[in-house]
């Protein structure tokens, strides 16, 4: 199988899974209690914590663990939002993953105000937007640093200019960008990661909040992580996150490599009929190429590419696995058609040039027998 | 090389049992699930019913369990403009649509076929109780071997050349057998309730999604009048009526009244008694034929004017290539048009077409 849906998830790296098996088979300890066992897990967590804050150049205190990237986006925005007290405004944009769209949609339904600033064709947003945006009722910027199905990456660094200057919190979610670029918490109040993407288990994440910024949790019933997110901790995920992170900042130099590759991909592909790339020549992430084939069917050029062996993703999916007109492509300007037979190539550190030619055949075989198949206008 | 199939699979029983039978047979299966339409309250809601999530999910597990790739497809566009569209222009125009054997034809043997092709795979297999033998080279239709799960009905109007390519394993079982072939099989959804209505308009949700997709204005309440035009009721519109209905009609008690005719242009619905029901032929059009040879006027066949129709003795009058008129032997009860009449030379399908109205006594060459 040649694994090209990194965005998707990753897989768990072996030095991941050692470092978790035994907090599952020994030191199964509760973090919270006062016994040995307890106090190896708590130190375990502890270690994890300060793991996680060094990819990000963050307080390992502002570390707080997660189910994953959808309740740390979740957290970052109810949290914001209830501390705040009454209805304000939120600044967000158009290309947004649904974990944070959603809850949004959800504030404005109880009052609160939300802009959603539109794109360009690459998917960028424009820091001067953001600035006319804030109004002095803004309570929250959320921006993606990168986003998940064309990668486009945001200039991270003058938006959080921006909003440190009229004084509004600014929200990152990095789920897609750790692990691809160097990520530097300087410029966010609160910023988002999950650990499978890069390398880790499924069902940790965390949400790094800057100190003394006031977060109402989610979840009440405890005093774990400093209140913030009641629950006794996942001891095991949370190592495995640690050591995913402490490997990540190390691997940065081999995943830049990708880009070359991924151009190695698009040359296979560009020449193709109805071919046109979504995701942007400069300013994104290096592993991630979205391309639609205009009238072949994102469905089916996922399920041709399964059965040779080759796992890709359609650039969006319903909860059942159709592929469905992607949000994102459409605020690029797409059209219906073009967003929805669009396919996302995302690589891996451990993707070679040999897998990108063997994937660049077949996409070629597949969508040229196709045109062939219609230019001879047989059916039968 | 073994050759590809693809099983369309909705995650009911029968279509579980296809695609179980394609896999014993020894062909390479591909499971695909088709999306066809939003069920109502957002994303693929529901617990089960029409494209929810829980009979992807039931696909999905059988196939897995079946050693079969899966993988759910969006057939919406092409579902909303070759099955829904039409279905709202018939029931806004006061017929009576079919929309399963539109759906036959163009998405599951059109817009799938060409999916399948595409994947590589030489014929599609569906859960469909219906036989296809081959006989002297020819593919040839015939209803299934449990009579009352027979679907052949619903399958006149696929391309004749597209037989060849079609795959129907359960034709030759009962709905028992093959419940117990998925018990035995330990797939989960050997129990699994039927599903008989309009997939995307289940129970009589249909008038309320006819009135929402139908233009401003078209769909409108009007007058039932008798058989002598006397104002008898009011309808909501004649979409929520159908030629041979009784009930629902509000008439009250006395006499037993039935909705005879219906006028889309005037929003007038015709009652009257059983007997006004009764029409000595119909007209068909759009004519598809399943066999080499057209039949000739005068050829004795058997017709069936609705699915849960036994059939009826007919007598072919004349046929052109796109349409047909026959002659009941004994009449036929609430011919309906928009409804598919298809005929059978025993229970062999020799072809059919949609009902465009229904002949009197004096058309036939009778009275």
């Amino acid at each position: 199988m040649i694994y090209l849906d990194h965005n998707a998830t990753t897989p768990v790296l072996a030095e991941v899974v050692r470092a978790m098996l035994p907090f599952l088979e020994r030191d199964f300890g509760n973090p919270s209690s006062a016994h040995r066992l307890g106090s190896n897990a708590r130190c375990a967590v502890e270690e994890a914590r300060e793991q996680v804050a060094r990819l990000i150049g963050g307080e390992a205190a502002g570390v707080i663990f997660t189910s994953g990237g959808t309740e740390s986006n979740n957290l970052a925005i109810e949290g914001v939002a209830r501390a705040s007290g009454r209805p304000g405004h939120v600044v967000t944009t158009q290309i947004e993953h649904s974990s944070v769209l959603a809850p949004l949609a959800r504030l404005e339904r109880e009052g609160w105000e939300v802009t959603r600033l539109p794109v360009d064709e690459e998917g960028r947003v424009a820091p001067e937007a953001i600035a006319a945006a804030i109004s002095p009722a803004t309570r929250l910027v959320t921006i993606g640093w990168a986003n998940n199905e064309i990668g486009t990456i945001q200039p991270i660094d003058r938006i959080g200019a921006i909003c440190r200057a009229r004084g509004v919190p600014l929200h990152v979610d990095a789920i897609q960008a750790a692990g691809k670029v160097k990520i530097d918490c300087a410029a966010a109040d609160l910023l988002s990661l999950s650990a499978h993407k890069i390398g880790g288990p499924k069902g940790i994440g965390a949400l790094w909040v800057r100190p003394g910024l006031r977060l109402e949790p989610l979840l009440l019933g405890g005093s774990q992580e400093r209140g913030r997110r009641a629950g006794t901790e996942n001891v095991a995920g949370a190592v495995g996150f640690g050591v995913a992170c402490a490997l990540a900042s190390r691997r940065l130099q081999a995943v830049a490599r990708l880009a070359e590759l991924r151009e190695r991909l698009w040359e296979a592909l560009r020449d193709l009929p109805g071919v046109r790339r979504n995701s942007p020549l400069r300013g994104c992430l290096c592993n991630t190429l979205n391309v639609s084939f205009c009238g072949f069917s994102a469905d089916a050029l996922v399920a041709a590419l399964d059965l040779r062996g080759i796992a890709v993703s359609s650039g969006s999916a319903c909860a059942a696995g159709a592929s469905e007109p992607s949000h994102v492509l459409r605020a690029l300007g797409r059209e219906e058609a073009l967003a929805r037979d669009a396919i996302r190539f995302s690589l891996g550190p451990e993707t070679t040039a040999a897998e990108i030619d063997e994937v660049g055949a077949a996409v070629r075989s597949i969508v040229c027998a196709r045109g062939e198949r219609l230019a001879g206008g047989t059916h039968a | 090389m073994r050759e590809r199939v693809v099983v369309a699979m909705s995650g009911g029983v029968d279509s579980s049992v296809a695609a179980a039978l394609v896999v014993r047979a020894g062909y390479e299966a591909i499971g695909i699930a088709m999306r066809l339409w939003e069920p109502a309250g957002g994303e693929l809601a529901g617990r089960s019913g029409c494209c929810s999530l829980d009979d992807f999910l039931d696909a999905r597990r059988v196939a897995h369990l079946l050693g079969m790739p899966f993988y759910v497809m969006d057939f919406r566009d092409e579902f909303r403009q070759a099955v829904v569209a039409p279905f709202v222009e018939e029931y806004a125009s006061g017929r009576t649509p079919n929309p399963c054997a539109r759906c036959n034809r163009f998405v599951k043997f059109g817009a799938l076929w060409h999916r399948a092709r595409e994947l590589g795979a030489s014929a599609i297999a569906t859960g469909h109780y219906a036989r296809l033998v081959m006989e002297g080279g020819e593919p040839v239709l015939r209803r299934a071997a449990d009579r009352g799960k027979d679907q052949s009905y619903f399958l006149f109007s696929v391309e004749g050349e597209r037989l060849r390519n079609l795959l129907f394993p359960v034709g030759e079982l009962t709905k028992a057998e093959v419940r117990e072939t998925a018990a035995a099989l330990g797939l989960p959804v050997a129990a699994k309730p039927e599903s008989q209505e309009v997939c995307f308009a289940p129970g009589r949700a249909h008038g309320a999604l006819v009135a929402q997709l139908a233009e401003p204005g078209r769909v409108r309440p009007g007058w039932l009048v008798d058989e002598r035009g006397k104002r008898v009721g009011r309808h909501d519109g004649v979409h929520t009526v159908t030629i041979g209905q009784r009930r629902g009609l509000g008439l009250g008690g006395g006499r037993r009244q039935y909705v005879i005719a219906i006028d889309a242009e005037t929003a007038v619905v015709r009652v009257g008694s059983r007997d006004a029901l009764v029409a000595a032929g119909l007209e068909a059009r759009e004519a598809n034929w399943l066999v080499p040879r057209l039949p000739v006027p005068g050829t004795r066949l058997t017709v069936k004017v609705r699915s849960r129709h036994s059939g009826a003795p007919a007598t072919v009058l004349d046929v052109r290539p796109e349409g047909f008129r026959i002659r009941a032997d004994e009449g036929l009860l609430a011919v309906t048009p928009g409804q598919a009449a298809v005929l059978y030379d025993g229970d062999r399908v020799v072809g059919g077409g949609w009902i465009a109205r229904a002949l009197g006594p004096e058309e036939v060459g009778e009275g």
